[in-house]
């Protein structure tokens, strides 16, 4: 076990988690100021995923990919926002959960009625393929360190819209009081769906980044919805830094389980069983993490105590 | 009321009841697993009405009960077939394929684990229980796809039907009636909790927990029992489920089985003791006759489902009875 790999892997880690917190940071966002679960918020990551990859097929740049990406999902949720959505606000939470169950199911086969089954495959720009030298001699992916810079870029531009622009300040009263922010005049439908299409946008900008490094195709959502339910579980609903935690804590437990504890199970199980062990257990490393929080903290490591 | 409900009550058990008989006269067996599939769809519902309808708690992985209750079926089978012991790191036994034992194993094992699931997802509620219940669905899942003893992604497949004592198995008659009996003596069982203390607590709990609370009734409690009763029934019908396929797969553990599980209930009606039957034997239909015209039948179930979420409350038996579910 080198350091080298360690370090490699600990990027991995980071990669995954930053990817994670732009679908949590969405989710958040979402059930904080409109107290809404969104199952479909992996079906826009979807549309962002599909829209990109048409896009850098037809023009051949990923730039207009990216933005391609970013329009057709902050769209698409600003357009199912205002025809369902709106709705179900004020519905218990079985509505809100069944509705958008359903919107799954109308986007994953309407995509793979237009798309086909088959995968699409959307590929790393020509100036991020290949490696580079980190400092130490670590050979490390150029576009998963690109990734993980983006990731960052777009956090703290979240941070800076939410703390530093009126918008922001609606949206965190939006949070807090949504009859008295009415009240005062802000048009509180309009803010609803500029939320929803923000976080949308996150989704789909995740989507098209992470389909260059895996495959473009319908049900890619929803796996990564679910362990963004576990980052926001861990990190307490509705707080946008505990999604940024709770993020990175999910993206370095997977990746690094996945590699280690094949490794320590090695030390004192023959290689077969070690293997097999390790890697069952590396599976559930994520949801044992998000027990043992339950276990100290119900309502996660940020979350307002319910 | 109670009398109009009954009447819907038996009128449907008998439909679902004389399909399969016709079908057995005319010598289509293909309808009659088809009913067998409805029958067993809804054991498995009425399990996760339990806690849904009565409880109140919206548990988006009951799909990890009936994952359970198949590999269950599924692991004794296998040792059988092959005749291998099965290590239980306590002890050794042998693998069984007789269907009574391999019905207590699932509702047990899946009892266990609804206990252990309820006890950590219990600690919050609303939103967070959502989250959680599909997480851990999601964590079975993953395990079930790299547990390679049991053939990991690809699942097992039994080779012959398990035996019940005195029956022929693998007549699909037989069969039927088997899981159909199964599903009316559940029935029977949930039409008594329902009524009993623990169960009026219960809905008490769901309509008001502040309420249920002040007059000394403890929440938590009575959310567990209904956890691990509700696990313990999706169980069994996951063991009959993998009986009647002769197959299991990680597939069975997924988010979207706990997702068709809530809509079999929807469907039907929330907290209606025959409302997951109605469910059930809708969506078997829906699934064959518009999965025969296109492969995209899950656009028009979405559809149908956004109807009934925004237009009318109380699913099928809501429109028959003039009522609407119960709020959860």
């Amino acid at each position: 076990m080198s350091t080298i790999l360690i370090i490699e892997q600990i990027l991995n880690g980071l990669q995954l988690g930053i990817m994670l917190f732009l679908m949590a940071a969405g989710l958040t966002l979402i059930f904080g100021v409109m107290g809404l679960i969104n199952l479909a918020h992996g079906s826009l990551y979807m549309v962002g995923a599909f829209a990109a990859s048409t896009v850098a097929n037809l023009t051949g740049s990923f730039l207009a990919a990216l933005v391609a990406a970013l329009t057709a999902a902050a769209f698409a949720g600003a357009l199912v926002e205002t025809l369902i959505i709106r709705r179900l606000y004020r519905a218990p939470h079985l509505d809100q959960v069944l509705a958008t169950f359903a919107l799954i199911l109308i986007f994953s086969e309407g995509t793979r009625l237009v798309f086909g089954s088959f995968p699409l495959y959307l590929d790393i720009p020509s100036a991020l393929a290949g490696p580079i030298t980190l400092p130490g001699g670590i050979a490390y992916s150029k576009y998963r360190l690109a990734l993980i810079v983006i990731g960052l870029v777009v956090a703290l531009g979240l941070w800076c819209l939410i703390e530093r622009t009126r918008l922001g300040t609606q949206i965190r009263a939006g949070e807090n009081d949504r009859e008295m922010i009415a009240a005062l005049g802000v048009d509180i439908s309009k803010l609803y769906t500029i939320v929803f299409a923000l976080g949308a946008a996150l989704a789909g900008l995740a989507g098209a980044l992470v389909g260059a490094i895996q495959s473009v195709q319908v049900g890619m959502g929803e796996p990564v919805l679910i362990l963004a339910f576990v980052v926001i579980v861990i990190g307490g609903i509705g707080s946008i830094r505990g999604a940024f935690v709770g993020a990175l804590l999910v993206g370095l437990t997977d990746t690094l389980g996945g590699v280690f504890l094949p490794e320590l199970f090695a030390l004192f199980l023959e290689p077969g069983a070690a293997q097999r062990t390790g890697s069952a257990l590396a599976s559930m490393s994520i949801y044992i993490l998000m027990g043992a929080v339950l276990v100290w903290r119900p309502s996660g490591l940020f979350g307002a105590r319910a | 009321m109670r009398i109009h409900e009954t009447a819907v009550n038996t009128a449907v058990l008998l439909a679902l009841l004389s399909v399969p008989a016709f079908a057995w006269w005319t010598d289509e067996p293909f309808t009659i697993t088809l009913a067998t599939r409805a029958a067993v769809l809804a054991l498995a519902a009425v399990g996760l009405n339990i806690l849904l309808g009565i409880g109140g708690l919206v548990s988006f992985g009951h799909a990890v009960f009936f994952g359970l209750g198949g590999y269950a079926m599924a692991i004794l089978a296998f040792h059988a077939q092959n005749y291998t012991e099965l290590n239980l790191g306590i002890g050794v036994i042998d693998g069984t394929n007789s269907m009574p034992v391999i019905w207590l194993v699932a509702i047990i094992v899946s009892a266990i684990t609804a206990c252990l699931i309820g006890l950590l997802s219990l600690r919050t509620s609303g939103v967070y229980f959502i989250m959680i219940t599909l997480a851990f669905g999601q964590m079975f899942y993953y395990f079930a796809i790299s547990w390679s003893t049991y053939g990991g992604e690809d699942g097992v497949s039994i080779y012959v039907r398990n035996q019940f004592p005195g029956l022929n198995t693998l007549d699909p008659i037989q069969f039927f009636l088997l899981c159909f009996g199964l599903l009316c003596f559940t029935l029977f069982v949930t039409a008594r909790v329902q009524r009993s203390a623990f169960g009026v607590a219960l809905n008490a709990t769901r309509q008001s927990r502040a309420r249920a609370e002040a007059v000394g009734l403890r929440p938590v409690r009575l959310q567990l029992v209904a956890f691990a009763l509700s696990g313990a029934i999706t169980g069994l019908a996951g063991a009959l489920f993998a009986d009647l396929n002769r197959f299991v797969s990680p597939s069975m553990f997924s988010w979207q089985l706990s997702g068709e599980l809530i809509v079999l209930v929807i469907i039907g009606g929330v907290g209606r003791l025959i409302g997951p039957v109605i469910g059930a034997c809708v969506f078997v239909a829906l699934e064959h006759l518009l999965g025969g015209l296109t492969e995209y039948w899950h656009i028009a179930l979405g559809a149908i489902l956004l109807g009934i979420v925004l237009f009318g409350r109380g699913g099928v038996l809501g429109l028959l009875t003039g009522q609407d579910g119960a709020r959860v």
